[in-house]
């Protein structure tokens, strides 16, 4: 055991020496290699944060959303229909919500306007989130004038602006009060956007939301498992798309990795007939070979993975966002909150750390194989 | 399909495991047809420079099938979410047909390359190659294995599609599960514990006695044969409500998970790394009868006997933490 | 008493192509532990081919080699490297020092698929290019070394395993008059402490010398004279 640490060591000395004595090749090598790991690296980190942002909200949105629908399209909900939910076993608290989108011409954006719950402020007055608040430059105070569906304009003064915990959902949000929104969007009393409901045993969400379907048929019942499956199809969508183009780059260095392995200099070439000559065996050369290649990958990945990580969660992904995270005048300004872990690494390896070994294995083994007599014969 | 950067993973992984093997493959057809060690030919010297190559790949062919099985799993996991009722990746893998199979190929894949490997390791210490025969007529036996595990992912990859329903582990593993997962789940918890004990028990006596005396290496593989599918069987229906804290919860992926303290991974590598080790020894008995072998071979015996004692006993230690120090009596 | 014998031994390269070089056409000897033999011969006549035979550097197309009564023909490589490595100690024409590492380096470098710890073998490194006098130059680059002193560090790597033979092609090749005779004194040195020198050389001052005590001549693969 002691003798193969030793031996180890020694090669492991060497096989270093040897790549920094090469170090132009072999440091371009480890920078295209880490480019590749930190690019495909970012769209999974990226995702991953975003899958796990979602998540959280979801956590906390009503179990079963109902909307009604007419000729096929989304339409207001009366409130009667809140009335029959109500009969429904299982059902527990049932309430009608208002929300809707609104397109402001100045900054040439969207909001999400929404009564919540419990609105805290009054009437005449508007919660925004840090998107709004960014494209309209608002702060506490100030007032904000949007244009009512009668082309009349519905005067409201900035309460207070969202924080920014979570700013991938509200960073568009106006909240307002009820009176304010049936003004602005024409919205007649008694009748609501959606209705959401709780359901009492968590078991029969999926029995309660048919009960819902067969009692009033022109709604549609959707679950939160439901949506968080959306959700979810769309990240690894969005994901699985960019790894596919990164899959070129990947490609890429694949070939450039095989090229410079088997493209031995002469130099090489000599040493490792040197190395055979004064008795060195081919197993020997071939440690030697995945010492090196252990270190070139193990810099790349660990350089790759840092960047990465300092790209998606320090600067807040500028390369990928646009692509995986959809168009919006309001991005989101969030920070993402890191999520990495075994699992992302282990795909990782095999999109890069994989790749590359298969395509260097077979031009070290020749490289290994040099006739020892090869340097005397020459 | 599903764009998943998981799947792709292991579609890149498989497609790298596949050509590494059948490049392996074809080098050991080649020698075994052209090989005759007495010759001084050069195309004697090319073979034998082939060997080196081969045994590199393999190699790494069992390195990746591990990490790969490790990756399957927790993209099932991942996965989950887009399958109606699918909970974990006991989930996922019904989800399509094949999922199962895939799995079991893996652990099948993982478990020969490295038995493959410690033959090639036995060869490498006689000096007239004496089990090269053997050695590469198993690695054509196992080549078409690991081809058909590629090409049923593939096949159960492209035909996942999001929102199937499927059964979660709760009804999966619980007893009244159809098919073999809920057999697994079914059996009575006692038998699977005292299967599993017995089992442990003489590869651990079997590798203790193997160690000391350098004999019964045939019990110890065969003891180490059956641990594998009893240590397996165990996990599901005798252990796993331990761990959860929950009688009726059967499910060997969930162990995997941050809230179980993620205690799978030691429990299933020493469970793989006794049976391995146990099962190596086993193999070797035969060779020791070879005269260029008599030495090396029982010496590398007593070292698997030793490794598969070990963890043959930090397997014990780690089912008897989880079931003793669980909160469910049962 | 012979430690070394070939029998029939015949290298051909490039067996069955267009060119197809049979450079050792059978040829048997009997090498004497403890002396100092000379192969020589004119170039192509297989001097350095059969040096790589002798020395376990390649397998023979065939005929069959034994060392202390052992065969060693057929042994898988891993095997055979064993065997050269305890025996023999290796000093090429052009020395084949690995530029841009260091002296020491460079000494070590045969001992290091033995895995002896990291001092141990400094240690002895340090007493061989001490004992070649070429010590004080242990830190600086391979490439930077005069020819002399190349000699000396190549013979220090030859002899870092602690080899019983050592085998030298043209080791006087690129080396002036007075260099060439302070090889040969130190050929005598390792003579006196027990090593086998063998060597190729057509170089009249090697072949001339008081200190070798056989001389062996080749021509066109075969030995001419000096055969037992």
């Amino acid at each position: 055991m002691r003798t193969w640490l030793a031996r180890q060591r020694s090669l492991l000395d060497f096989a270093l020496g040897s790549l920094w004595r090469r170090k132009g090749k072999n440091l371009a090598l480890t920078a295209v290699y880490a480019l590749t790991v930190a690019a495909v690296a970012s769209v999974l980190f990226f995702t991953g944060a975003l899958r796990a942002e979602a998540a959280r909200v979801l956590a906390g949105s009503p179990e079963v959303v109902v909307q009604r629908m007419v000729a096929g399209r989304h339409d207001l909900l009366p409130a009667g229909h809140l009335q029959a939910l109500r009969g429904i076993r299982g059902v527990g608290e049932i309430r009608g919500r208002l929300w809707g989108y609104f397109h402001d011409p100045t900054p040439q954006a969207n909001y999400t306007i929404q009564v919540p719950d419990r609105f805290w402020g009054e009437e005449g007055q508007a919660v925004v989130g840090q998107g709004v608040a960014r494209a309209r430059r608002l702060a506490p105070g100030s007032p904000l004038d949007l244009v009512a569906h009668d082309g009349s304009t519905l005067r409201l003064r900035v309460r207070e602006l969202l924080a920014s915990g979570s700013e991938l959902v509200s960073a568009d949000l106006v909240l307002i009060s009820e009176a304010d929104f049936r003004r602005l969007f024409g919205v007649p009393p008694g009748v609501y956007t959606d209705a959401v409901l709780t359901v009492r045993n968590p078991r029969e969400v999926s029995t309660v939301a048919a009960k819902v379907a067969a009692a009033l048929p022109d709604t549609r019942p959707i679950t939160r498992e439901e949506l968080a499956r959306t959700y979810e199809s769309i990240f690894d969508w969005r994901a699985g798309l960019s790894v596919i183009v990164l899959g070129a780059a990947v490609l890429a260095f694949v070939v450039v990795a095989w090229d410079k392995a088997s493209g031995l200099s002469a130099e090489e070439r000599r040493e490792i007939g040197v190395l055979k000559a004064v008795g060195w065996e081919t197993s020997d050369v071939l440690a030697l070979k995945a010492w090196e290649g252990a270190a070139v990958s193990l810099t790349a990945f660990g350089a790759g993975v840092l960047a990465a990580y300092a790209h998606v969660f320090l600067l807040g992904a500028p390369i990928f966002r646009p692509a995986l995270q959809g168009w919006s005048v309001l991005y989101p300004q969030f920070r993402l909150v890191p999520e990495v872990g075994p699992y992302q690494l282990a795909t990782l390896f095999f999109l890069s750390v994989a790749p590359y070994t298969a395509a260097t294995v077979v031009p070290s083994w020749r490289a290994a194989t040099v006739d020892p007599d090869a340097v005397m014969r020459s | 399909m599903i764009l998943h950067p998981g799947a792709l993973a292991l579609l890149v992984a498989s497609v790298a495991t596949a050509g590494l093997l059948l490049h392996a493959a074809g080098h050991g057809l080649v020698i075994l047809r052209h090989w005759d060690l007495s010759s001084g030919s050069e195309l004697q010297l090319r073979l034998e420079r082939r060997t080196y190559l081969v045994s590199t790949l393999v190699g790494w062919v069992m390195a990746f099938e591990l990490v790969s099985l490790f990756l399957y799993v927790f993209t099932a996991d991942a996965l989950a979410p887009l399958f109606r009722g699918a909970m974990c990746a006991a989930g996922s893998l019904r989800a399509a047909p094949g999922g199962y199979q895939v799995l079991v190929l893996k652990l099948a894949g993982a478990v020969l390359a490295g038995l493959w490997l410690l033959l090639d390791h036995a060869d490498r210490q006689g000096f007239d190659y004496p089990l090269l025969r053997p050695k590469y007529a198993a690695l054509l036996a196992v080549a078409p294995l690991l081809l058909a595990e590629a090409w049923l992912q593939l096949r159960f990859l492209t035909a996942l599609r999001p929102q199937v329903i499927t059964s979660c582990c709760g009804s999966l593993f619980g007893r009244s599960g159809a098919g073999l997962a809920g057999d697994l789940a079914g059996l009575p918890p006692r038998a699977a514990a005292a299967a599993f004990l017995a089992a442990a028990g003489a590869a651990l006596l079997a590798a203790v006695a193997l160690r000391r005396t350098g004999r019964g290496a045939l019990p110890l593989a065969l003891a180490s044969a059956l641990l594998l599918p009893a240590g397996l069987a165990a996990a599901i229906a005798w252990v796993s409500p331990y761990v959860y804290e929950l009688p009726t919860h059967h499910c060997p992926f969930c162990l995997l998970q941050r809230e179980y303290l993620g205690i799978g991974y030691p429990l299933y590598a020493a469970l793989l790394g006794a049976s391995v080790a146990g099962m190596g020894a086993g193999l070797l008995a035969p060779f020791r009868r070879i005269p260029s072998l008599a030495q090396a071979v029982p010496a590398l015996q007593r070292r698997l006997a030793g490794a598969a004692a070990v963890l043959g006993a930090a397997l014990l230690a780690i089912v008897a933490w989880a079931v003793l120090g669980s909160n469910l009596k049962g | 008493m012979s430690f070394l014998s070939l029998r029939e031994v015949r290298k051909v390269y490039h067996q069955g192509r267009p060119d197809e070089l049979a450079a050792v056409r059978g040829v048997s000897l009997e090498l004497e532990e403890g002396q100092v033999i000379v192969l020589r011969g004119p170039s192509g006549s297989g001097k350095t081919s059969l040096l790589t035979l002798v020395g376990c550097m390649a397998r023979p197309t065939s005929g069959r080699i034994f060392l202390d009564g052992r065969e060693v023909t057929s042994l898988p490589e891993r095997f055979l490297t064993e065997v050269r490595r305890r025996t023999f100690g290796f000093v090429f024409q052009q020395f084949h020092l690995l530029p841009g590492i260091p002296v020491l380096e460079n000494v070590m470098l045969p001992a290091y698929p033995l895995g002896l710890p990291r001092p141990t073998l400094e240690r002895r490194a340090r007493e061989l290019l001490e004992l070649l006098r070429v010590d004080h130059r242990a830190r600086a680059r391979a490439d930077w070394l005069s020819g002399g002193e190349a000699q000396r560090v190549a013979i220090a790597r030859a002899l870092i395993n602690d080899p019983r033979v050592i085998v030298a092609d043209e080791p006087t090749a690129h080396l002036d008059s007075k260099l060439a005779l302070e090889l040969l004194e130190l050929v005598a040195d390792l003579r006196r402490r027990g090593k086998t020198v063998l060597m190729a050389s057509h170089d009249a001052v090697v072949h001339d010398a008081a200190v070798v005590d056989r001389r062996i001549s080749l021509r066109d693969g075969r030995v001419e004279t000096g055969a037992p």
